[in-house]
């Protein structure tokens, strides 16, 4: 394939599928490990009344408004879940399920009850995004890589996904220690002085922003496989964090990469015109990976359990 | 409106849709009640997730065949045969492998919905034209449902409830105490199959009415609304089926009765304002009850001590106990007791010395341990245990000035 053709209508799409898939990924093995994994799932369905609400004060698709209603509606869910839990005294899973699909059902009901048909904003875009359609008009080629003028013309999600996974790597890697002592052994971490509780409340504000820049850019199919898949299979291969999370960097990246060409280029192959959507089929190869990672993983049994279990 | 909505008679179409929703919400509910006892609510979530490729595979299957690509048990069907095998990918996971549950709900969740929808853009390009009822799916759609797909929902609604009430029993203790429930002979592992199987039911009846995406809600938050009203599993079980279907029975009639109120959100918030009421006004487990025995607590601690400090002629600083033993009727507006206040305070003093006794003498020790400075010490000794106490202590003694 020629860079005419690459640079202008592939590569934009692919970078920010990746770097979207990392940013989910990293706080996803902290998520997973500590058994929280379906905070990802619970924050991509409250984001959409998140933007409604962000719309309907703005009266435009503009992107910071919609980024902070998305962010507002994650802290919404997150106070509500904890304040149903307490004051309820119910498990957090079932907490957790009352908040999210009530506020979803309020973000559909709010989304009928108001006129979008002049602009682009409906659940389909929301659960699987346009990613196909983050492509960059200004480039001829890979010289354009070069180009101010041509970079100017850059999808904006582009920068600001990048900007985001940025941003969780510093996280992780400034609060490395704490962040792996907290997950493993709680208990430990509260006596030697960490604040568990404010660093586990940042993690998830930080999986909150990843997902909600994620959204922006892909949808909430890909950032919910992207918090599970990539550290649930990096989880199979290794019994060491540090190699874990290099695993799922990688899985991640190769399910983005992956499935963004097959989405593309997979009907081509097998005879058919048009492309399949990317964000499902991204999602579909990191669920693939996972099941081969589950199947033939080095460390995939618990520890303890008999081999042949 | 409202009112002809709910009384059936809004026409065909809406008493349809709100038997069908009634039905749905009373199975859903209960079926979600053993769920959430079981601490497994958001496996509902992948299961009904899972149904999405099944939907577009039996879609396309259809199509290839040369039916119609809506024929609802059609669609159900194959909802339900990829919901099964989503269902059994998670307990492998959970089993087999070193994944929590949620890790593995979560997986089987997004691939499988992100496998769906790969199938629904196939669909799109297949250049069927017809695959808009395909969405529909998501979200549930109601408008144009028909007399046979109503019946389908009729009946698998039924067919779940008789299901939920002949393995009920078992479900519970498995649901109590898996433990146990082995040690008795039960098959768990096989009950926990057949309640998630009952789930995907569910999900797969109210496919249509709710959509896969909020059908979740239906299995979860009537169960979590009755639970707040009584401690009892079968109470429970019978509230979830009443919230369930009046939410669905109210749900279906709000949506009926006004353009552009889709139908499954309106019952998943309907259901939501059962949940909030009784989040706050239910009797033992409310917000408000929980408040109203924080205040009574306070009141009792706040007059024992005021009266402790009486009878010891302590000057009392606190403006609450002041207020509540004015209000009682123990001090003068000028803080002086009145003679009603002396004695109360007198016999204060004279059981807070019984329980340094009582907390002194090993014989007592059972008793001991109940002492959390309000008790009143009637209510743990008999009279001839308080008279002999009161004999250790002695009568009045003079004092020297």
């Amino acid at each position: 394939m020629s860079g005419e053709e690459f640079v202008p209508l592939s590569l934009t799409p692919l970078l920010i599928g990746t770097f979207a898939a990392i940013a989910c990924a990293l706080p996803g093995n902290f998520l997973v490990l500590r058994k929280q994994a379906l905070i990802g799932d619970a924050i991509s369905h409250v984001v959409l009344p998140g933007i409604v609400v962000a719309f309907l004060l703005t009266g435009a698709i503009s992107t910071w408004p919609m980024m902070l209603g998305a962010a507002g509606a994650a802290v919404v869910a997150v106070v509500m879940i904890e304040a149903i839990r307490r004051l309820g005294q119910i498990e957090p899973g079932a907490a957790m399920g009352v908040v999210f699909t009530t506020m979803f059902a309020g973000g559909v009901l709010l989304l009928e009850q108001t006129d979008t048909s002049t602009v682009h904003l409906d659940v389909e875009h929301a659960l699987y995004g346009n990613l196909e359609s983050l492509i960059w008009l200004d480039a001829t080629g890979w010289q354009s890589l070069l180009d101010v003028q041509a970079l100017a013309g850059l999808p904006p999600e582009l920068p600001r996904i990048a900007l985001t996974m940025v941003g969780v790597i510093l996280f992780t890697w400034l609060f490395w220690r704490p962040l792996k002592i907290s997950t493993f052994d709680e208990g430990f971490a509260r006596t030697i002085g960490i604040r568990t509780g404010v660093l586990g409340m940042a993690l998830v504000i930080t999986a909150a922003i990843a997902a909600v820049a994620a959204f922006d850019a892909v949808g909430s199919i890909i950032v919910i496989a992207m918090f599970i898949c990539p550290p649930a299979a990096a989880r199979m291969m290794t019994n060491r964090l540090e190699t874990q999370i290099a695993w799922s960097v990688i899985f991640a990246t190769v399910s983005a990469v992956f499935g963004y060409v097959l989405a593309g280029y997979g009907p081509l192959w097998l005879g058919g015109e048009d492309a399949v959507s990317a964000a499902g089929m991204i999602a579909t190869i990191s669920g693939l990976m996972l099941a081969l990672t589950a199947v033939f993983g080095p460390c995939r049994t618990r520890s303890g359990a008999p081999s042949h279990a | 409106m409202l009112w002809e909505a709910l009384s059936l008679q809004l026409g065909y179409n809406a008493t349809l849709v709100a038997i069908g929703a009634t039905l749905l919400g009373v199975s859903a509910g209960v079926t979600g009640t053993f769920l959430f006892l079981r601490k497994r609510a958001l496996v509902s979530d992948a299961i009904s997730h899972a149904t999405l490729p099944g939907v577009c595979l039996a879609f396309m299957a259809l199509v290839a065949f040369g039916g119609d690509g809506r024929n609802l048990i059609g669609l159900l069907a194959g909802s339900a045969v990829s919901a099964w095998v989503g269902l059994l990918c998670m307990n492998w996971l959970t089993r087999h492998t070193r994944l929590a549950e949620d890790a593995a709900i979560g997986a089987v969740l997004s691939v499988f919905f992100g496998f769906g929808i790969v199938l629904l853009t196939v669909i799109q390009t297949m250049g069927v034209g017809r695959q808009a009822g395909l969405e529909g799916f998501l979200l549930g759609s109601t408008a144009g449902m028909l007399w046979a797909d109503a019946m389908v929902i009729a009946i698998g609604g039924a067919a779940t409830l008789v299901l939920v009430m002949i393995i009920r029993r078992p479900m519970t203790m498995v649901a109590f105490d898996p433990e146990y429930a082995a040690a008795r002979g039960l098959p768990v592992h096989r009950i926990d199959l057949a309640m998630m199987g009952l789930v995907m039911a569910v999900t797969v009846v109210g496919l249509k009415i709710v959509g896969l995406i909020l059908i979740v809600a239906l299995l979860i938050i009537p169960a979590v609304t009755a639970r707040f009203w009584t401690d009892r599993s079968d109470r429970v079980v019978l509230l979830a089926g009443l919230a369930g279907g009046l939410a669905g029975y109210l749900g279906a009639g709000l949506s009926a009765s006004a353009p552009n109120l889709p139908t499954g959100p309106i019952i998943v918030l309907v259901s939501f304002g059962f949940f909030a009421l009784s989040l706050l006004f239910a009797p033992v487990r409310g917000v408000l009850a929980a408040v109203l025995r924080h205040l009574r607590f306070q009141r009792r601690v706040h007059i024992r001590q005021g009266l402790l400090a009486l009878a010891q002629g302590q000057k009392i600083y606190e403006p609450l106990t002041i207020r509540l033993l004015r209000r009682a009727g123990v001090v003068r507006a000028d803080g002086v007791a009145t003679d009603e206040g002396k004695a109360r305070a007198a016999k204060a003093l004279r059981d807070e010395k019984r329980w340094e006794i009582v907390r002194s003498d090993l014989a007592h020790e059972a008793t001991a341990a109940l002492y959390d400075g309000l008790r009143d010490i009637e209510t743990v000794l008999t009279l001839d245990q308080i008279a002999e106490i009161d004999r250790r202590i002695g009568g009045p003694q003079e004092i020297t000035p």
